[in-house]
């Protein structure tokens, strides 16, 4: 009875989730038809390959590849770092009880709502040559050229686009923080930082963890901003994305897969070793608070987590 | 169970009407059904429209074809984007294209993957075309497409500022170009820069570095699509965009102009001489209020080595995509839509550029849109862009090499000799 009523959820799973996976497996292990000398035609119906299309991108074809996976990890890496830390900078100041506060926590959040291909077109007007970027900073950067000053631009603007993100989330997290908690620490004589660190940290992790995992993964998939922004074939901005999609509209739906299934296996184990690291972190910071109870936490995942170091915050 | 009667019957119209070699049977494999003479009925004509001009065609067509009606697919004005919509209605293989407006470089991998069809040879009149658009409907000899209309470059230059240093003559050559710049800019040099084209890492510039290639004597690509970068011929032309970079003939920030980067540019009075196609012409002839060109600019064919350069060819052309239905609908609907009357249409409400050579000479046109002759010369004189059927990685691997060179990463040898191992891959 419980598998039947189940079942449409797990028919819909399979068909939006399941299948397109599979299907990409599947098209992976083929490769591109030749042309016929004789005709000038492209021959029929793509050769299989098996996994010819992985093992290229350890030949000397595969520089492409790891461009696009280095360029696709530092990209990941640096805008998320930043934004956590501008995002939580954000929820503090959005928390706080400054008079204006709604267009405060509006005003912060306009970035986020706006499409990523019209922030791209933005910030391109503000990269150009004769640009904004450039007027203000006295300088004359080709910001969209080929090199590093095209990363940081894509970083800035990323950044701009989804601390925001963070910035929600880690709000959402900071007002399930009761007042009494700071009232104790202000009577033992707690300051402003110190009741930072001790108090507000440890007690938003779980939803800023969250919030950095859901970016991870969403920056993983990085394609529309460096594409409009920096433009396509750009090599300094070329993620895994990107280079699948070139690939496709080439119709070469075998490559492109594959770079794809690469793709997917890369942000899984990342979301993998994340919630892994995410457990384990948690664990270690309950047995420095309490320990002994270690079954029952271990059990315990993000969501249901914030009550329990609240007590122990307190005690 | 139609289809079968319906392809014998197609088999002796088409072999009765135009007597095509290899006709049916085993020889159709090559030329899969190149006019099915006996289908008539509704069909859809794909592409985009900037100008508002195809709406006003088919309703012309329609008036007169009340049982042949055609539907007007209208695709994003983005290149890459026609090209995907296009081939994935091809991979499908549906039948709700089918007359596609193509880009002139796309034909070569349309026609190899067979997904558009061979057209007989006097489906148009090929005769009356400038010579060079002719070659972008055909694909190893056979016709594919009909030429729609057609586009070429012309160098843009300050009129006013040549008459006052006392140059009359725009220069033909890239020397010659050089001297009226000293002549001109003197002392203000840091304002206003020599020369500019498109150089940001897209299209235009494969269109740019090809020109350079070509105006010097050498050829990216053959015919066949084999690529000869190995000359001299073809580094001389190279080098001269790299020196152009590396002594500010060209501005620093020319690397990342795309066509209207450039025109402002241009119109704010940066550049003395900018390479751009004819629609340009119209708006910088405007007053506004960042355009200091108005009526002070003239046109001239771009300038090569020793004499007038070769520009890029662009344009459009029409083909019958394979999988589509009521082709011999199709077909008259091509011929009316590319035959001289419409040209003529196109011309004075769209400004796109004629494939016919006599509407480039009528007095009434040429006052009108004063750069014809100029663009005549242009197309005349014109090379068709690489003729790979992978041109999506052709024109990528050519980007990659000019970008490398234009910015000092490689030297112009090293680049060409790397983009022609690549070339040379892609060729058949």
């Amino acid at each position: 009875m419980a598998a039947f009523l189940v079942s449409p959820t797990l028919l819909v799973l399979g068909l939006v989730i399941a299948y397109p996976v599979l299907s990409a497996v599947h098209s992976s292990l083929y490769s591109v038809p030749d042309i016929d000398p004789e005709t000038g035609f492209v021959e029929k119906g793509d050769p299989f390959v098996g996994l010819d299309n992985f093992t290229a991108i350890f030949s000397g074809a595969g520089d492409r590849f790891w461009n696009a996976f280095w360029n696709t990890s530092f990209l990941t890496g640096t805008s998320v770092i930043l934004e956590t830390v501008i995002g939580l900078a954000m929820a503090l100041i959005m928390h706080q009880g400054l008079r204006g506060r709604a267009w405060v926590r509006a005003s912060i959040l306009v970035p986020w709502a706006i499409p990523t291909a019209i922030s791209a077109l933005l910030w391109r007007w503000i990269f150009d040559s004769e640009g904004i970027a450039n007027s203000m900073l006295n300088a004359k950067i080709l910001w969209t050229t080929e090199g590093f000053q095209a990363q940081v631009a894509v970083i800035i603007a990323e950044v701009w686009k989804t601390a925001p993100f963070v910035g929600i989330l880690v709000l959402a997290g900071l007002q399930i923080i009761s007042n009494e908690v700071y009232e104790a620490a202000r009577v033992d004589g707690a300051g402003p930082i110190r009741r930072l660190w001790s108090i507000t940290l440890p007690l938003v992790k779980p939803a800023l963890l969250v919030a950095v995992l859901f970016r991870l993964l969403d920056a993983l998939r990085m394609f529309d901003l460096p594409y409009i922004l920096i433009g396509a074939g750009k090599h300094s901005v070329e993620t895994l994305s990107m280079l699948a999609q070139d690939e496709a509209s080439n119709v070469r739906f075998g490559p492109a897969s594959a770079y794809s299934v690469i793709l997917f296996l890369y942000v899984f184990l990342i979301a993998f070793a994340f919630i892994k690291l995410l457990g384990a972190d948690l664990l270690g910071a309950r047995d420095e608070a309490g320990g002994g109870k270690g079954a029952r936490k271990r059990r315990s995942r993000v969501a249901g987590d914030d009550r329990n170091p609240q007590k122990e915050a307190i005690a | 169970m139609r289809a079968i009667p319906r392809r014998l019957l197609s088999c002796t119209a088409v072999t009765a009407a135009l007597t095509l070699v290899g006709g049916c049977g085993l020889g159709a494999t090559n030329v899969e059904s190149a006019t099915d003479a006996g289908e008539r009925g509704p069909i859809s004509f794909v592409t985009s429209d900037t100008s508002g001009i195809v709406p006003t065609l088919i309703k012309r067509w329609n008036d007169k074809h009340p049982r042949e009606k055609v539907t007007f697919i209208e695709l994003p004005e983005d290149a890459d984007q026609q090209r995907q919509m296009m081939i994935q209605n091809a991979q499908l293989k549906t039948d709700t294209y089918t007359v596609l407006n193509l880009d002139v470089v796309w034909t070569s991998e349309f026609a190899a993957n067979r997904w558009i069809d061979e057209l007989p040879a006097d489906s148009f009149p090929f005769d009356k075309t400038l010579g060079p658009i002719n070659d972008t409907a055909k694909y190893r000899g056979k016709w594919f497409a009909m030429p729609y209309a057609s586009d070429g470059a012309m160098l843009y230059y300050r009129k006013d500022l040549l008459e006052k240093a006392g140059v009359e003559e725009p220069p033909k050559t890239w020397d010659e170009m050089r001297e009226i710049c000293d002549k001109v800019l003197g002392e203000q040099k840091s304002k206003m820069s020599c020369y500019g084209g498109q150089f940001e890492k897209y299209e235009g510039l494969t269109v740019n570095f090809s020109e350079a290639i070509n105006s010097a004597g050498g050829q990216v690509t053959d015919a066949k699509g084999i690529p000869h970068l190995d000359t001299p011929e073809a580094e001389r032309g190279m080098d001269k965009l790299v020196k152009s970079f590396k002594d500010g003939t060209i501005p620093k920030d020319g690397i990342t102009f795309m066509e209207e980067q450039g025109r402002r540019a241009f119109e704010k009075g940066n550049l003395l001489f900018y390479r751009n196609w004819p629609y340009q012409y119209a708006i910088s002839d405007k007053k506004a209020k960042n355009n200091e060109v108005a009526g002070k600019f003239g046109v001239a064919p771009i300038p090569g080595e020793k004499g007038p350069g070769a520009s890029s060819l662009g344009g459009h052309n029409l083909a019958l995509s394979s999988t589509a239905r009521n082709k011999a609908t199709a077909l008259d609907f091509m011929r009316f839509m590319t035959n001289e009357e419409s040209s003529r249409l196109k011309l004075e409400k769209a400004s796109l550029a004629p494939v016919y050579t006599k509407l480039y000479d009528e007095p009434e046109y040429v006052r009108k849109f004063p750069y014809l002759p100029v663009l005549k010369k242009s197309i005349s004189g014109a090379e068709p862009r690489p003729r790979v059927v992978q041109y999506g990685d052709a024109t990528k691997a050519v980007q990659n090499a000019a970008y490398n060179a234009l910015t000092g990463k490689q030297s112009s040898a090293a680049a060409l000799r790397n983009l022609q191992r690549q070339l040379r891959e892609l060729a058949p």
